[in-house]
Order: C-alpha cells, then structure tokens, then sequence
C-alpha cells in the first residue's frame, strides 16, 4: 500500500502552497495553470490562458459592471430570523454567521441603484459565498424591493444569480420565495420595464426555476454551469455519466433556453445598450 | 391489506381480530358482542391516539401511501364529468401530471394534478408522478384555456418532485416551472390548489400558486425531500426522520405559516383508509373556497393572490 501512502502526501512545492505563501500568484480551476494573480484581476477575474470566468464576489461583479460610484445598497440590514430554528449537523444561525464573516453581507444577495455607462438601473446580485447564493426569505425580499424599486424609477431590474437553489434551513418559506419573485417580474412585465438575467456560474434548483429563468433577456456568462437538477442528482437518476458540456451555458445556448453568452470583459457594454435598446431615445 | 406502514400494523391486527370474531359469531352462532365492542373502544382509542400524534415522518410515509387518493381518484370521486386532455402542443404528452375538463357541482371547472402509479408499470409509465417539462407546460395550457373561458381551475399537488433528468434539462424544466409561477400569479380566473398527497418542492409549487390553499391533514409540502435534505445536510440519508422534522413540513405548519388556507380532515386512519370520504371532505371545502372566490372581482382577485405571495416572508432588521 505504498503507493497509496504516498498519494496522501502533499508535495512540498504544491501550486495551493504557492498561493497561500505569496498571495501573488492563483491557480485557474479550470486549465490549472499558475497565473500571476494581478493579472487575473486586471482580466475581469478571468483566466488569461483559458477564459475560464473565476466565481467572484457580489462587490466584484458591482466594480465590473456599475459606474465607478454610483453604486447605491439598498436593504442591507435584511437578516434572516431563521424561523424554523433549524439545526442540522450544524445551527443555521452559525452558517449565517459564516456567511456575514465570509462576505461582510447579512445575506446572500446585494441589491441596489447603479448606473451602467451613466444609465439608471437597478442591481441585484447574489454572492455564493454565502450559503451558496441560496434564496431564503431576505434574498426573496430583496429581490422584490428591487423590483419594486425599478418600477417606482421606470428602470431596468438586472439580476445576477450565482445560487444552489431555494435555502432548505427556511423550510416552506423558502420555496415561496420562487413564487414571490415570479410574481413580482410579472409585475414589471405588465408596467413595461425591462429585466435582464444574467446567470453566472452556478445557477441552479429554486433560482433557475423562479425568477432567474424570466428574464426578457436571459445571458449566460461563458461555461457557467446552469440547470434545474444538479448533475449529481441527474447522474444517479440516470444512473450513466453526463456527457461533456452538459448544463454549460453553451449547451443552454444550442437547446435555445439563453438569448447569448456575453463575455465579463463585455458585461458592461453590453447591458448598457439593452438599456439603450429599452429606452429607445432618440439620437 | 398487504400494503401498510408499520404504525398501522397494531390497528390492522386489532381490525383483522375484531373481523375473524363477526366471522365466528356468525358461522357457529356464538355471542361474541361483548367481546367486539371491547375491542372496537379499544381500536377507536388506538387509532385516535396514533393519528392524532403522527410525527413529521410518519406523515411523510402516509402521504406517499401506496392506497391514498390520487389526482384522477379524487376526480373520479368528485366530478361529474371529465375529459381528459393530452400534450403540451410543443413536445409531447406527460403522465405524470393529469388534467382535463370537468363539471364539479353543476358547473365547469379545469382540473389537473400530478399523477403516481400504484404498481411498478404504472409508476413507470407515471414517472412516479415526476413530471417533464412538458406536463408544466400542459398544465399551463389547460389554465390559459380556462382563463379563456373564465372557468376556475382546480389543481391536486401530489408529487416527489420534477423529474431531474437530462432530457427535462434539455426541454428547460427551470424555465417550465418559472413561466407556471409567473402565469399563475397573474391568471384571471380563480385558482384553488389541493395538496392531496406529497408536496415536493419546486415540482409541486409549479402548480401551486393559487387564491385558496387546501392541504389534506396529512400531506406534506416542503422545499426538499427529507431523504436529500439529510444527504446534502448532515451527509448521510439515514436522518430523512430527523430532516423531516427540522423541514416543518406538516400540514399544521402550513397553515401557521400562512401557506394554508384550510386543513381538510382525512377519515380515521388516513384517506387510504376510505377514498370516499376523503373526497366528501375535500367536496365540501372545494364548493365553500369556490364560492367565495366567485363573488370577487378579477382584479381584485388578481392583487390579493400577490399580496398574498408578497407577504410570504420572515426577516428582521439589524442596522
């Protein structure tokens, strides 16, 4: 058993090691090259040698696509009251601490005014780092404020949906909140205010099956992985390996469930001409 | 009676006995009536005591019963008339989830619901009562043919959940479910939901967004089966019992937190226990909830099923 051994342990100069001693360099998940991190950065946290797109921050994703300032958080101080006290291997109350710790969030989406190339817009953008963008009550709530609010400003709601699906810890209320946010982007529909989804790696169960899937345009950052059913489930219910490709935003494209695959270097531009293309001013 | 659970087993025996001494007393003519209606105190008192104290698990196994109503049982018991009707007119027909035209109480009504099979080549023509793609979107047919028509529209809510598989990927099980959650929201004619049997997450909501909620005293409705809330949660499935209690998934709890309108009482020892009367009770809630929905105006109709999405919420407030 030797070579069993062996595998367990680390090398001495592992690439993880090289991250975690210079802080300097990343490793792509996706092609596993080493890249110097600052390039990284400057590339929209997009891989230099593969494109692959990093999963990055509700604070990154407002840097890349809001106007230098003008972006405003509305609801911060949402928190959930974790009705159910619910406790599994671990207390809800602690996963949400985690979460706050984790993205100095209460919760797992930020929303709030922006301008995109100086248009008025409303954002709503989930930060998987907490609890994995799950959508329980506050990040239902919000989500309908925004609208909310985007239709009080007659201004285009864009969401951003990186999120495993509705939060179990909430139970039923949970669940509701894919029928709360539905029912709330019919209401925009009805007043003729636009909504764009953009769907980010990875956007799956409640999120996808709710308002994430209503968008008047619906965009899909490059190989995102996108479905209802995670793979997993899909795989032991089929009981055979999922063919390659499966569930990325590619192969969303080709089965027609996404109008286009927009780049994160190109995010910016080209919501502000959806918005331009909704606004429809002269000129 | 093969088909039971195992808090049912002392009930059965007890009914088993009680039924062996009619036989005897009436085959050798002997007087065993002290001796039965001991027995039958005993068996209303056990009976009582089990079904009034049923945990969250319990509840589970009844609602996924092998004998319980099904969506086109409840049909059969209920309406006076139905037509069944197929397809989504865009894919294909699917058996998971039923619906067609039918006169309840003298009037005209669309009525749907998912559909589990009671044996295994039923089940697999059923799906389990799992549906594709193309069973939400029928089922959006027939509403906006009933929005059409201005008749209401009754939905049975019986399933484990959507059926996750590559070819419902493919067809865009998300979006089916998402497009029936904004459509049913905004739908101009009332919109009453039963939940008969096993409320299974998305797959059920897709069929659930209504003006009045009845859930069946022992259905479950939840936003994840306790057998994967306990794999993903505490990574193993042997805690579904534990999950399935956390989850608060029990018809009282529906109705406390707002998402039931009425609990319909079940017979004694569960509605498999006698089709009949399960639908009689449901009957009797079905014509108060759609007489009530018709006396008010479309709009209003139309708002009060979004406030009542709306105010679905538990949050605080920390600045």
């Amino acid at each position: 058993m030797e070579w069993f051994k062996k595998k367990k342990i680390k090398p001495s100069f592992s690439p993880r090691k090289v991250m975690v001693a210079e802080g300097m360099w990343e490793k792509c998940q996706n092609c596993k090259e080493i890249v110097y991190k600052k390039e990284i950065d400057k590339n929209f946290r997009v891989c230099p040698k593969c494109n692959y797109h990093f999963r990055i921050s509700a604070d990154e994703r407002v840097r890349i696509v809001a106007d230098e300032g003008s972006f405003q958080e509305a609801d911060a101080d949402l928190v959930s009251t974790d009705p159910l006290h619910f406790k599994d291997s671990r207390k809800y109350r602690d996963r949400l601490k985690e979460g706050e710790n984790l993205t100095g969030r209460r919760d797992a989406l930020v929303s709030g005014e922006a301008r995109i190339e100086g248009l008025p817009a409303i954002l709503a953008v989930f930060d998987f780092r907490f609890m994995g963008g799950s959508m329980g009550s506050v990040v239902g709530e919000k989500i309908v404020r925004g609208i909310e609010k985007s239709l009080a400003l007659k201004v285009p709601f864009i969401s951003f949906s990186s999120s495993g699906g509705a939060r179990m810890q909430e139970g039923i209320i949970s669940l509701m909140q894919m029928a709360k946010t539905s029912a709330a982007v019919s209401k925009l529909g009805e007043a003729g205010v636009p909504f764009f989804s953009v769907l980010t790696d990875p956007t799956f169960g409640g999120v996808t099956a709710s308002f994430a899937m209503l968008g008047d345009i619906i965009i899909a950052e490059p190989k995102a992985l996108i479905g209802f059913a995670g793979p997993r489930v899909i795989e032991q219910t089929i009981r055979e390996k999922l063919p390659d490709g499966f569930q990325r935003a590619e192969f969303l494209l080709e089965k027609g469930m996404v109008d286009m695959i927009v780049e994160r270097r190109d995010m910016k531009k080209t919501l502000a001409g959806l918005i331009r293309f909704f606004r429809n001013e002269h000129g | 009676m093969s088909n039971y659970l195992d808090f049912e087993k002392p009930i059965i025996e007890l009914e088993t006995k009680i039924e062996e001494l009619n036989q005897r007393a009436s085959r050798d003519g002997n007087d065993f009536s002290d001796e039965i209606r001991r027995l039958q105190k005993k068996l209303g008192h056990l009976q009582k005591s089990t079904f009034s104290n049923l945990t969250p698990w319990q509840k589970t196994l009844l609602a996924r019963h092998a004998q319980r109503p099904y969506t086109l049982d409840y049909i059969a018991l209920l309406m006076d008339e139905f037509h069944e009707l197929h397809g989504d007119r865009v894919f294909g027909d699917n058996l998971a989830l039923v619906g067609g035209l039918a006169r309840f109480q003298g009037e005209s009504v669309v009525v749907m619901g998912h559909q589990k099979g009671r044996n295994t080549r039923e089940n697999i023509e059923r799906n389990f009562g799992m549906p594709a793609p193309e069973g939400y979107r029928k089922a959006l047919r027939l509403m906006k043919m009933a929005e059409k028509f201005g008749v209401p529209v009754i939905t049975f809510i019986d399933t484990p959940g959507a059926h996750p598989g590559l070819g419902a990927e493919e067809r865009g099980q998300g979006e089916a479910i998402a497009r029936n959650l904004h459509d049913m929201s905004r739908l101009r004619v009332p919109i009453v939901v039963v939940v008969s049997g096993e409320g299974g997450s998305g797959g059920a909501l897709a069929i659930g967004v209504g003006d009045r909620v009845l859930v069946l005293e022992h259905a479950v409705y939840s936003v994840i089966s306790p057998e994967s809330c306990s794999s993903i949660l505490w990574r193993e499935t042997s805690r579904a019992e534990e999950a399935a209690k956390a989850l608060k998934i029990t018809a009282q709890d529906m109705s406390d937190v707002g998402v039931a309108d009425r609990i319909v009482p079940e017979p004694v020892g569960g509605a498999h226990r006698n089709h009949k009367e399960a639908a009689e009770n449901l009957r009797q809630a079905l014509v108060e909830a759609l007489a009530e929905l018709k006396s008010i105006p479309v709009k209003e109709l139309v708002e009060s099923r979004f406030q009542r999405l709306r105010s679905i919420a538990s949050y605080g407030s920390t600045p």
